[in-house]
Order: C-alpha cells, then structure tokens, then sequence
C-alpha cells in the first residue's frame, strides 16, 4: 500500500491490499449505489450539477477549476456524440495519485465517470492513461469489463435507459498531453499540440464534439459526493476549499507516499504524518503543488495550511497536491537545473516564447551551476520568464517560468555565491546526502 | 476525421502475428467509425512490444492498416519518447532522474546503473541484453528510485541490493 496515511478519508476509506480494487469489494464499500439511486430516480442534470456544485469541488488536475460550473458549461441542445474525459496523463513532476486511485480503486473513477456522463449527457467517455503505468492501464481495462459485465456502463445501464461507453487509451511519454486540448489532439491519433482556446472543449472538444475533461481524482470524487451530499462534502474541508485531497509527497521525508487529508490541513500536521525530515535534517524549502509551482522556503509553508487559498497567499499554488520536500543538502541551482531541463525537452514546440525561452532559461542556469555564470544572468532569467508568461498557447510555458522565478527570488543569495564562487554554496560532499540511496529508509 | 474504414489487407499481416493484429482491432473498435486514426499510439505500441523496435517500414505498415498517411504515424512515433526508432538491447531500462526522484536517490541509481553495466545513458551493452536510458517523471515519484523495463514493467524502490536482483532476474 503507498496510501500511507488518512485524515477523514474519503477517496481512500476502507481500502485495503491489493485486492480491494475488484468490483466486488468496491461494491461491498458501498460502491455504484451513487448512480444506481441518480438511475433510479431519474434525477435531473440540474440537480446533480448543483450538488456538485455545492460540494466546492475544484478541480484536482492542477488549476483548481469548480467542477460544477465546469460542468455547467456544456451546451444543452447539440445533437450527436458528446465526450467526458478522464485525465490519468499524470506527468507533473511529483505527483503520484491518480496512479493510486487506478490501482487501488479504479471503480470509483468509472462511476465517477459514468456520473459525470450522465450530468453532462455525454454518451462516450475515455480515460487517458499515461502510458509508464502499463500495467495498471491494464488493470483499468480489467476494471471496466468487469463493469460492462456488471451493467454499469454500456447500453441501456440498469434498463434506465441511459447509455454509456466508456474506454481506456494509453499515452507513450509526453508531458503535455495532460494539458487537456493537447490529450485530445493525442486521442484523436496526432501529435500533443495544445489547441487555441476558445473555442473551449465544451463547444469544440474530441472529434469536435462537445467535451469534458477533468482529472482522475476530481472524477473519483464525484460519487462520494453525490452519496453524502454536496455540503457535507464541503464541510470536510474548509469554504471555498470543499472536501478532502491526496497530497504526493516526496522528496526528503522519512515516508515518501500518499496522503489522504481534508483542505485546510497544516502543513506541519502533513510533515509529521510523513514521519518528519529524513535523518531529521533541516527542511530547506517546498514545492507545494507539483514542479510548476513556485517554490517556498521553509518559514513561508511551515505557516500554510493545505488549501488553494493559504498556498496561493504565500505566493504559490496547490497545483496537483504534489509536495516536493527538500532538506537543507539540497542545492537550488541543480534542482532549479534539472526542472528547467525538464520544461525544455517537453516544450510541444509550437510556440516561439515557449520553445525558445525554455531553451535559454535552461542554458543560463545550467550555466550557472557550471560556474560559468554572470552576475548579469539573474536579471537575464527573470526577463525571459517574464516574457514567456501569457505569450503561449498552453500554461506549459508558465510551468517553466515559475520556478525559474520563485527559486531565484526565494534563494536570490545562494544563485549570486554560485555565480561568485563559481560553485555550491552547499558543500558537494553533503549534496545528496538526503537521497538515502545506499541506504533507503524501509516504509514503516 | 475521415471516413476511410481500416485497411487491413496492408503490409501489417507480413510483419507482425495475428495476435498482435487481433490487439490491433480491439484498438481500432474504441473510437467512432472512421476514427481509426486514434488507435495510432496504441497499435504503434503493440508492434513496438513484438518487434522490439520501430523501423520506418514498421511505421507505414500500421500507418497503412489505419489508413492513415504515413508521414502522420511518424510524426507520431516521433513525438512520444517511449517508442524506440532504434534497436534496443533485450531489456531497456528507464530510470527517472527528474527532481522528486533525484531527491531519493534516482540519479545516483542511474550512476550505479551505468557502473555495473558499463554503459552511459542511450547505450547498449555489447552482449545485446540492456539499453539505459534517462526517463522523466513517470508518476511514481513516492516509490523512488524508480525505473521502468521495456515501457512495461514499473520498479520502485530501487536500492542497490533491488537493482542488483534485477539485473540478476534479467540474466537468467
Ligand atoms: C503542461 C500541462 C500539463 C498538465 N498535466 C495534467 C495532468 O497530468 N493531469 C491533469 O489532470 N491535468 C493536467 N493539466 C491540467 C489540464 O489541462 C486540465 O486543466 C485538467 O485536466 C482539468 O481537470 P480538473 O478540472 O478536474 O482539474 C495540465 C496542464 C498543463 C498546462
Ligand atoms: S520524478 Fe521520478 S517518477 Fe516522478
């Protein structure tokens, strides 16, 4: 299990080895009774959309986007195919949950899919897997004939008269297919190349038909909601912040892994179920919501609390819930570097801003960490940033501005010794010293 | 979206089995007719999985049976890193070195990795048997240091010990 610890949990309630994932013990936890009562009822779009509302669901994928409003934005009277997608791209540097959710309880992102089909009167669905999870990408697909089988998706579910398709496509390495225009350019066989916006998905998505694409942790949510009610849901968390969140946590912790806990949680309560700071070392700095996110030093997250607002305050965002923990052996010049690298080599390429700058942003820091830098370099870095935020067709360009920006300003003394000393300020012989890898801490 | 239904009479059934071609179809009958073209990656994937590699004649043969034109199917094996347009040894090896990994030990695996094998990253050992490669992010970042076999098989938690047993596992 790499569910390491709960608060109130929701997503991850009563799971348990590697078998729960089957229908049989999902069911058992109570599962599919969410769309059987919504079947049953003949409940109205307006009612669920509402309920989903009121739960103050925002989206899990990375931008926080109400998921109820999200879904009020499909349009009512267009006949023919309509599409909701399952966004399992999972490439954010960091982030490692939606593979839990696959592994541990796929059914609750079928019904959650089949739920959200229903609201939005889609007839077809997909679930974009990134294609390094392989073997669960197949445990998925067991999942879903092990639901056509039982009559939760296909034709006709239940006899309600309510048809829905549901399948799994697999993605073969490229980050930016999680950002959704380009994961439905991947599913219809080309390239992932971002599309202009508008027209959004909801008028123009897969095939051209009307389109939904939420995360698999938001989708996950949905029948949980639906069961204990919107507002109950919210109340788990804190207003504006409704439910629980999977929180990834890596990096320096003495148990890397999931953690299920309500919006709101502290960070330091976060910390300590983590088992604290590797080798009880020094926590140097934070990435609180997947690589993209800018970067906090120590003092700044160790006030937060786990929630949209409180990070975005500090000056961050809680992105995708991946919390990336550095300790004090970490130099900021070599983690800077190989996030750069990172947005470098997955810039898609078809804008200049993005597919240039990232390439001088990498150049420049790499050179820094070389003891080649100048000290005009930072002033450097900060204007190509500047000038790739707003200017692309996709927030990938963003992605790789933030840190560039946070980490300078946040450790602006430790770039200049760099550049001035022409190495770390870090002793080489402590680098790494929290890697543990000849020593890895065992789960405890 | 065009209206061509598949093509299966194309240079496919010479080159790969006639399972790998079922698996084609159970492909191909996910997306709406005329579609065809979504089950590119998928199908690219499956010859990769029974042919080792891509080869250019590879790629116009799956281009062919989806009816699609070649030169889109190679901008899509192009595009995506996890297909190999080269010939790879027995056991390609990804280990992921981006940041929440390295902070667990994922670059100094990849080091160990090309000690014990002798290799740098995109080589192949001179026996044919392992290709090592540098990954990014693969999701897994709470089980580091991660590495993937042949696209397919995800290990966590490779200490030196796990990467010796593997290496062992791959010698047999
Ligand atoms: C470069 C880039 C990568 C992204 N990667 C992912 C991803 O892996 N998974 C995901 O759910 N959303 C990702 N997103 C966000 C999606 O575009 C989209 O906002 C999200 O899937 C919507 O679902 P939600 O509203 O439920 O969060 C990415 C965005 C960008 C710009
Ligand atoms: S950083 Fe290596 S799997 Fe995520």
């Amino acid at each position: 299990m790499s569910i390491l610890g709960a608060i109130n949990p929701v997503l991850t309630a009563g799971l348990s080895g590697d078998d729960g994932w089957h229908l049989q013990a999902y069911v058992a936890r109570g599962g599919y009774e969410a769309l059987k009562s919504i079947l049953a009822k003949k409940e109205s779009s307006e009612k669920i959309i509402a309920e989903v509302k009121a739960s103050v669901l925002r989206g899990r994928g990375g931008a926080g986007f109400p998921t109820g409003l999200k879904w009020s934005f499909m349009p009512h009277a267009v006949q023919g195919d309509r599409y909701i997608i399952c966004n399992t791209d999972e490439g954010e540097p960091g982030t490692f949950k939606d593979r839990d959710l696959i592994r541990y309880n796929p059914h609750a992102v079928i019904e959650g899919m089949a739920i959200a089909a229903y609201a939005i009167e889609a007839n077809r669905g997909y679930n974009y897997i990134h294609g390094e999870i392989w073997e669960l990408y197949q445990r998925f697909e067991e999942a879903l004939e092990e639901a056509r089988a039982a009559g939760f998706i296909g034709q006709n579910i239940l006899k309600s008269g309510f048809s829905f398709e549901l399948f799994a496509h697999h993605g073969y390495g490229a980050y930016i297919c999680g950002e959704e225009t380009a994961l439905l350019e991947s599913i219809e066989g080309k390239k992932g190349q971002p599309r202009f916006k508008p027209p959004f998905p909801a008028s123009f998505g897969l095939y051209g038909k009307p389109t939904t694409v939420n995360n698999t942790e938001t989708l996950a949510s949905i029948p949980f909601i639906i069961k204990m009610g919107g507002e109950a849901f919210m109340n788990l968390g804190k207003p504006n912040n409704g439910g629980t969140k999977l929180f990834s946590v890596s990096g320096h912790v003495n148990r890397p892994g999931n953690y299920e806990v309500p919006l709101g949680t502290p960070f330091a309560k976060l910390l300590e179920m983590c088992g604290g700071m590797r080798g009880g070392r020094k926590l140097k700095a934070v990435i609180p919501g997947g690589s993209s996110a800018p970067v906090l030093p120590a003092d700044l997250i160790m006030d937060c609390t786990l929630d949209y607002d409180s990070i975005g305050k500090a000056g961050s965002m809680l992105g995708s819930g991946a919390v990336i923990v550095m300790d004090e052996t970490t130099c900021m010049v070599k983690a800077l570097e190989r996030l750069s690298r990172f947005y470098h080599e997955e810039s898609c390429g078809q804008c200049t801003p993005c597919r240039e700058g990232t390439g001088w942003l990498y150049d420049i820091v790499r050179r820094i960490e070389a003891g080649e830098g100048r000290v005009d370099d930072l002033d450097t870095l900060e204007y190509i940033a500047g000038n790739i935020c707003g200017r692309t067709i996709c927030a990938l360009g963003e992605a790789a501005a933030f840190p560039v920006q946070s980490f300078v300003k946040h450790f602006w003394d430790e770039f200049i010794y760099h550049i001035q000393h022409k190495t770390c300020l870090v002793p080489k012989d402590v680098q790494w010293a929290g890697s543990g890898f000849h020593r890895l801490v065992e789960e405890a | 979206m065009t209206a061509t239904a598949h093509n299966p009479s194309a240079g496919c059934s010479a080159m790969l089995t006639p399972e790998t071609l079922q698996k084609f179809d159970r492909e191909i009958a996910k997306y709406p007719a005329g579609c065809q073209q979504s089950a590119i990656m998928a199908c690219l994937a499956l010859a990769q999985e029974e042919l080792g590699w891509l080869s250019m004649e590879t790629i116009e043969a799956v281009a062919g049976y989806l009816a699609m034109p070649p030169i889109a199917a190679y901008e899509i094996a192009t595009f995506y890193a996890m297909y190999n347009l080269k010939p790879v040894g027995r056991y390609k090896l990804t280990v992921c070195t981006n940041l929440p990994c390295a902070l667990s030990g994922g670059v100094h695996a990849a080091e160990y990795l090309k000690e014990k094998l002798g290799i740098g990253f995109n080589e192949t050992t001179p026996d044919g048997k392992f290709t090592l490669q540098e990954g990014e992010c693969m999701g897994t970042c709470g089980d580091a240091p991660v590495m993937l076999v042949n696209n397919r098989r995800m290990c966590g938690r490779m200490t030196p010990d796990a990467i010796d047993a593997l290496l062992k596992e791959c010698q047999a």
